[in-house]
């Protein structure tokens, strides 16, 4: 049997660097079941029987956050053979809180008190023997980033894994307390392994609805705890989950106070204050963060290197797309596949050629891009800047539900929604985070700009408003959704408090910021060769086959596919849009072959309107005969249904990913389209009726309907008041 | 009462009383805002909102709706 060891920490503690360290490359990356949140794991290095698992960052092991739950469930329910905790030491108090609860689960703990050299630079002593007595566990210091003493603590938690032993468990709350806990532990002796009876002791004491549901205890037995638990309430005139919390601090700034010595005083000015006199300030913080954001996009995917501008990004995916996919693989493929003598022509060549290189290189492309972009997001991360833009934007973005990191996923989102989706990685709360994947694919993405450039030169004249309109609509339905999905059941439940640490600006670590990029980007190749590849076979194959005479064969003409016949047989879903007559089957099809990449909605009306108007070389002929067969109101509908549905697969692979669970995934997806369906129906509908194109009918009622419904989910109470919820606990408080 | 929401930036309180319930209130104290503590009002936002705190030696950012639950004196 292997060594586990749990690796737990506050989040900015140095975890991830100790992490990489302790491993290196036998990580493993992926999801906790269920959850959106990230799990790795990997062989401490040299020592194939000792696997590493690292815990979510978390401040506490309460019940409430998902990281939180996930680490206590695995502590409880996986019972590591040691844990190691790595403590910041320059902000040691609030670190030591997880400490104290970490060592009552009973497991040996070794504490490993990190940024051991900032403390000694700030003229500070840590008495780590002394800490280690009081605390009853092994206390070492360590500098993860100059790879000083990781390796030594994870042997000590190696050593004391074999050994089995955990310290003496210190009494941390008063007698009284102490007392109540005692009685609690005497009543669930034998329901929990004993060394777990001190932590369930203590859940139950602070009412922890999961620790108790845990137990199974009996309805008599859980009156009788109940009993004890408000009688000392009554006697400290305070709520359990309060005293213990208030407690376990006195107890920590005691066992501070003996074992550090802090050089001045409490409220000096740090290196990371000064920085954030200028970068957080009433009037710079805006403009700085501005820069910041030009300087992001203007890399990552802004005008390419070879045409003037500065982006690496958008240059290396150029490459990527036309010369890597555009050329050097087709012609690897054709070569061989000549050898294998595959037949230009034959199903097989065109399988592999058209379907799998076309449609899986054209999501692939855009990995030089991600990987850009994902390294310069761990930079703003690593370096402590990120916290800062969701302080500074917060205001804005809370309005909507979403969260001031939100911003950055939203603003990836024109270029490629899918590295938009996995920016929302960042975001710490999971309803926050859910939120932002479900609207950020509303912003219009660089692939939907030719749709929006075909209508807006062959209908409206090249309009500039219709560019703008674009982006207006896309802003507005993520306004829109933000408040609606806010005040919906699912997002309502708890109020999140938005409390959040600021952490010390520091250099971001290379190999920490070239790991998080390129995990991010593995993920999304890895995406790319199972879901995407499978969509893209499908839709290949419907759209180069079709019944020719009775026969199912390879069609010439995509009129006579089987996308054409699907897209025929459920035009009529589309007809309340305006998308009637003889586009309407084109408009349907051309709607699903943007589920390959959004640029396919233009490619597929090119080639449907090719084989029905002068196949000139003058494409523009072309956009003009489906623009006099569009229509000015039904073009603009079908603009609006394409820029806001369900988007291209990369970015529902990206949204299954980021989702981690099904339903989510579904709804999300479910979500858009059918928003975008409302938006597209009220448009046409009523936008028709008038400017008197349309009729009054029966979808004008519908529209009207779902106008107001709109109205109404924009402008109901809450499913339940945030803030009514909190001011009334806050008077029953008082009352008491 | 006097809430955090209320003091200006530069000012020390010390923390009074914890209203509310819930994760909201048990997040607040898990970051180390529970009776008795110093807390010194660092900034507000620039757009007026949320307000940055010193609070056991380190920065935490908290929303003016959940400092209208921390009572100080």
């Amino acid at each position: 049997m292997g060594i586990k060891i749990a690796l737990a920490g506050n989040p900015n503690c140095g975890k991830t660097t100790l992490f990489n360290s302790l491993t290196g490359s036998s990580q493993h990356v992926g999801n906790w079941p269920g959850v959106t949140v990230e799990k790795k794991e990997g062989w401490l290095k040299g020592r194939k029987d000792v696997v590493i698992q690292d815990l979510p960052g978390i401040y506490s092991l309460s019940p409430y956050t998902l990281e939180e739950v996930v680490a206590r469930d695995y502590l409880v329910k996986e019972k590591p053979d040691a844990i190691l905790n790595v403590v910041d030491g320059t902000n040691i108090e609030r670190n030591l809180y997880l400490t104290t609860q970490l060592i009552e689960l009973g497991i040996p703990v070794v504490v490993a008190v990190n940024m051991m050299d900032l403390v000694q630079k700030n003229g500070d002593v840590i008495d780590v023997i002394k800490l280690g007595s009081t605390l009853g566990c092994e206390v070492v210091e360590m500098s993860a980033l100059k790879g000083e003493g990781g390796m030594e603590a994870a042997q000590k938690a190696v050593t004391l894994a074999q050994t089995h032993r955990a310290g003496e468990l210190p009494h941390i709350f008063t007698s009284r307390v102490e007392h109540a806990i005692a009685r609690i532990e005497e009543s669930i002796q034998g329901k929990v392994d004993d060394s777990y009876l001190r932590w369930y002791a203590i859940k139950i004491f602070e009412r922890d609805e999961k620790a108790l549901e845990a137990l199974n205890v009996s309805a008599g037995l859980k009156a009788h705890m109940e009993e004890r638990i408000a009688d000392c309430e009554k006697e400290l005139d305070d709520d359990a989950e309060s005293i213990i919390t208030n407690q376990r601090y006195s107890y920590i700034s005691n066992v501070v106070s003996k074992s550090v010595k802090k050089k001045s005083g409490e409220h000096r000015r740090s290196v990371s204050d000064k920085i954030d006199q200028i970068v957080t300030n009433r009037i710079l913080a805006m403009p700085i963060f501005a820069a910041v954001m030009v300087l992001i996009y203007s890399i990552a995917m802004g005008t390419s290197i070879t045409d003037g501008g500065f982006a690496i990004g958008t240059f290396a995916t150029d490459w990527a797309n036309d010369i890597f996919f555009g050329e050097w693989v087709p012609n690897w493929a054709d070569s061989i596949l000549n050898v294998l003598s595959v037949a230009e022509g034959s199903w097989l060549y065109g399988l592999i050629v058209d379907g799998i290189i076309g449609g899986v290189g054209a999501v692939l492309g855009f990995v030089p891009q991600l990987l850009v972009l994902f390294l310069l997001l761990a930079i703003l991360e690593d370096c402590g800047y990120m916290a800062r833009i969701a302080f500074i934007m917060d205001r804005i973005f809370r309005r909507f539900g979403l969260s001031g990191k939100s911003f950055i996923p939203m603003l990836v989102a024109t270029g490629c929604g899918v590295p938009g989706i996995m920016a929302s990685r960042t975001i710490e709360q999971d309803r926050d985070r859910k939120m932002t994947i479900m609207t950020t694919c509303f912003i219009p993405c660089s692939a939907k700009m030719p749709i929006i450039g075909l209508f807006a030169g062959a209908v409206f004249g090249g309009s500039p408003w219709v560019a703008a309109s674009a982006f207006f609509i896309g802003i507005t339905a993520v306004v829109i959704s933000g408040i609606i999905l806010k005040k919906s059941k699912a997002f309502a439940g708890e109020p999140s408090p938005f409390v959040m640490e600021l952490p010390a600006y520091h250099m971001p670590s290379a190999n920490n910021v070239l790991r998080a990029a390129w995990e991010r980007g593995w993920s999304f190749i890895k995406r790319a060769g199972t879901v995407i590849l499978l969509s893209t076979i499908v839709l290949w194959f419907l759209q180069g086959y079709g019944f020719v005479g009775g026969r199912l064969q390879a069609v010439e003409d995509n009129g006579s596919s089987l996308l054409a016949a699907i897209g025929n047989a459920i035009a009529w879903v589309f007809y309340p849009l305006g998308w009637t007559g003889d586009m309407a089957w084109k408009a349907t099809v051309a709607s699903f072959t943007g589920l390959i990449a959004k640029e396919n909605v233009v490619g597929t009306l090119g080639t449907l309107y090719h084989f029905l108007g002068e196949p000139g070389e003058n494409g523009e002929k072309i956009w003009a005969l489906a623009g006099a067969d569009f229509g000015p109101l039904s073009s603009y509908s079908f603009m609006i249904f394409n820029l806001l549905c369900a988007p291209c697969f990369a970015a529902m692979g990206a949204i299954k990913r980021e989702m981690n669970h099904a339903k989510w995934t579904a709804a999300a997806i479910g979500y858009m389209c059918l928003f975008a369906y409302m938006s597209a129906m009220i448009v046409y509908q009523l936008g028709g009726l008038f400017a008197g194109a349309v009729r009054f009918n029966l979808w004008t009622v519908v529209a009207l309907t779902a106008l107001v419904a709109v109205f109404y989910l924009l402008l109901r109470k809450g499913y339940q008041d945030e803030k009514r919820f909190r001011r009334m606990s806050s008077v029953d408080t008082k009352i008491k | 009462m006097i809430t955090l929401k209320d003091v200006k930036a530069g000012q020390i309180v010390a923390v009074a009383k914890l209203h509310g319930e819930g994760s909201v209130k048990r997040r607040i104290m898990d970051m180390g805002i529970t009776t008795g503590t110093e807390i010194f009002v660092r900034k507000v936002a620039p757009l007026g909102d949320p307000m940055e705190v010193n609070v056991r030696g380190y920065e935490l950012s908290i929303r003016k709706d959940d400092a209208e639950m921390i009572e100080v004196v």
